[in-house]
């Protein structure tokens, strides 16, 4: 690990301050993931900015009757935490599929959105990657992609984010709360990751000065219907293939509303409105869970190791639908 | 005991050597009950802190990478991976290690029941396995004998122990099959 000086403020305008006067400086929150990249001299910082102790660590009822889970809030007691285990359950069940009983305990809800590709090759610094070095190549392109996406890829970088939290945060339509030098403002969940392009080292929207505060889930839950299917190399503590995040509102076997979420197959969580809209007033059958899935890998692309992921998207996505109407709490 | 704190920090990469004096300030730790107060630099593990520093070396390292499990202790009654958090990030926690389970001669009970089920070979995971099962009895989450599967799953037992580790948790935490 390189050196580093170890800094703790006392309000997130002293942290947005720090971060703000240091371009090298990083927050740690969890830590479970700066550090393990530390450890392997991709993260390089100068500063570390130690935000743990600051006060956005509860989850409280937020204005629109929904809930705030406070950025420093652990994955564990999100999971954990009546409120959001009775209207949330499809968040609980995601955080729940992520990591270790250990990790969770320790990762941040902030923090997990903040989280690297665990790219093999991001990993590497042996090898290019323009993730990690821009201009240096992406290794995975041309190398072993098992892991890799399938959809919403560029020539520049084929990453995946690896959160489950982030997918079922896409489906129930979060919003992320930051504050910078600017002040305050809200991101809408599926703005906050970004897909490579040109400048994938660029993970997210959020700028250098800005910290997250808190998180903010609506006050629709999807509370009866809903499941979160992650599919992996083993059956627990891995990343996903493919995961997703199904949430359905029927009335009877007719669809009000329905949201799909996938994890595992892009470089954000991969929200297709497109085919949700085809759902609603649908009857809650196969053939119709179908279409929505040819609408959503439609444009997938490929690589050598990794096309097995498009037809086990397809297929996870039916079956996570089928649970989700199936998987009725009542 | 001397000559560790004396050592200087290990620099793995890079940068050009900081000098020793810079960078070790006093760290409170306090361990099973035991208050200590070392010399450390802000990027020392929990774990290298116990192990290197304290003497504690019943923690053991692993895959340093959060990965194994084979460094977890109880932070406050929770189990986290020692390895992926700093010593001067605890310094107002109550930190338990395997060697603080005991209630002097007496053995844990989950202590008891790893050697009743003999539920190790080499042993190396077995003070992480002990500390993590205490910590999913504490979080009281687990209600089958796949949640504690599941629960478990954060560490790894390459001698394929576990059978006898999860026969070992169940004597002494009650499951449905």
């Amino acid at each position: 690990m390189t050196p580093f000086t170890y800094t703790t403020p006392e309000s997130i305008d002293e942290a947005v301050d720090k971060k703000a006067s240091d371009t090298r400086a990083k927050f740690i929150a969890g830590g479970t993931n700066i550090l393990d990249l530390m450890k392997v001299n991709v993260e390089r910082p100068d500063q570390l900015i130690d935000i743990k102790d600051l006060p956005e660590n509860t989850i409280t009822e937020n204005e629109e009757g929904g809930l705030r889970l406070g950025a420093l809030v652990t994955n564990a007691d999100t999971a954990y935490n009546n409120l959001v285990e009775q209207r949330y359950p499809l968040l609980s069940m995601a955080i729940l599929a992520g990591a270790s009983a250990q990790l969770r305990n320790m990762a941040t809800d902030g923090g997990n959105l903040m989280q690297r590709t665990r790219c093999y090759y991001f990993y590497d610094v042996a090898t290019p990657c323009n993730k990690r070095e821009p201009g240096s190549g992406c290794s995975a392109i041309h190398g072993f992609n098992r892991i890799h996406a399938i959809l919403g890829a560029s020539d520049k970088c084929i990453a995946t984010h690896p959160s489950d939290m982030c997918v079922a945060l896409a489906a129930l339509d979060a919003t992320v709360n930051v504050t910078g030098k600017a002040g305050q403002r809200s991101i809408p969940f599926g703005e906050f990751h970004r897909l490579p392009g040109e400048t994938p080292h660029v993970d997210n929207t959020l700028q250098p000065d800005e910290i997250i505060t808190s998180i903010d889930l609506p006050a629709k839950g999807f509370p009866t219907h809903y499941y979160y299917l992650k599919l992996r190399d083993r059956k627990s503590y891995a990343f996903a293939l493919v995961s997703v995040a199904a949430a359905l509102e029927v009335e009877g076997d007719i669809i009000k509303e329905a949201r799909i979420a996938l994890g595992g197959v892009a470089h954000k969580p991969w929200r297709n409105t497109e085919a949700e809209a085809l759902l609603q007033g649908k009857q809650a059958v196969r053939e119709n869970f179908k279409q929505a899935a040819d609408i959503i890998v439609a444009g997938a692309a490929g690589y050598k190791y990794n096309s097995f992921k498009i037809e086990l998207a397809k297929r996870a996505i039916v079956r996570a639908l089928e649970e989700a109407f199936a998987h009725s709490i009542a | 005991m001397d000559s560790i704190f004396k050592s200087k920090p290990k620099i793995s990469t890079g940068q050009e050597p900081v000098a020793a004096e810079a960078v070790f300030s006093p760290v409170n730790l306090k361990v099973n009950g035991n208050s200590y107060s070392v010399q450390l630099a802000p990027w020392t593990s929990l774990l290298d802190a116990l192990r290197e520093y304290l003497n504690l070396t019943g923690t053991k390292k692993g895959c340093d990478h959060g990965q194994c499990g084979a460094c977890t202790v109880l932070v406050n009654g929770k189990r986290i991976n020692s390895c992926l958090t700093l010593a001067v990030r605890h310094q107002k926690d109550e930190i338990t290690t395997i060697e603080g389970l005991a209630n002097g001669d007496e053995l844990h009970p989950l202590q008891q029941a790893f050697i009743d089920h003999d539920a190790f070979q080499c042993g190396y995971c077995t003070p992480g396995q002990i500390c993590s099962a205490a910590g999913l009895i504490n979080e009281g989450k687990a209600k089958t004998q796949a949640d504690l599967k599941d629960l478990m799953s954060g560490n790894i037992c390459r001698c394929g122990a576990y059978t006898n580790i999860l026969n070992a948790i169940e004597e002494v935490y009650k499951v449905e099959p």
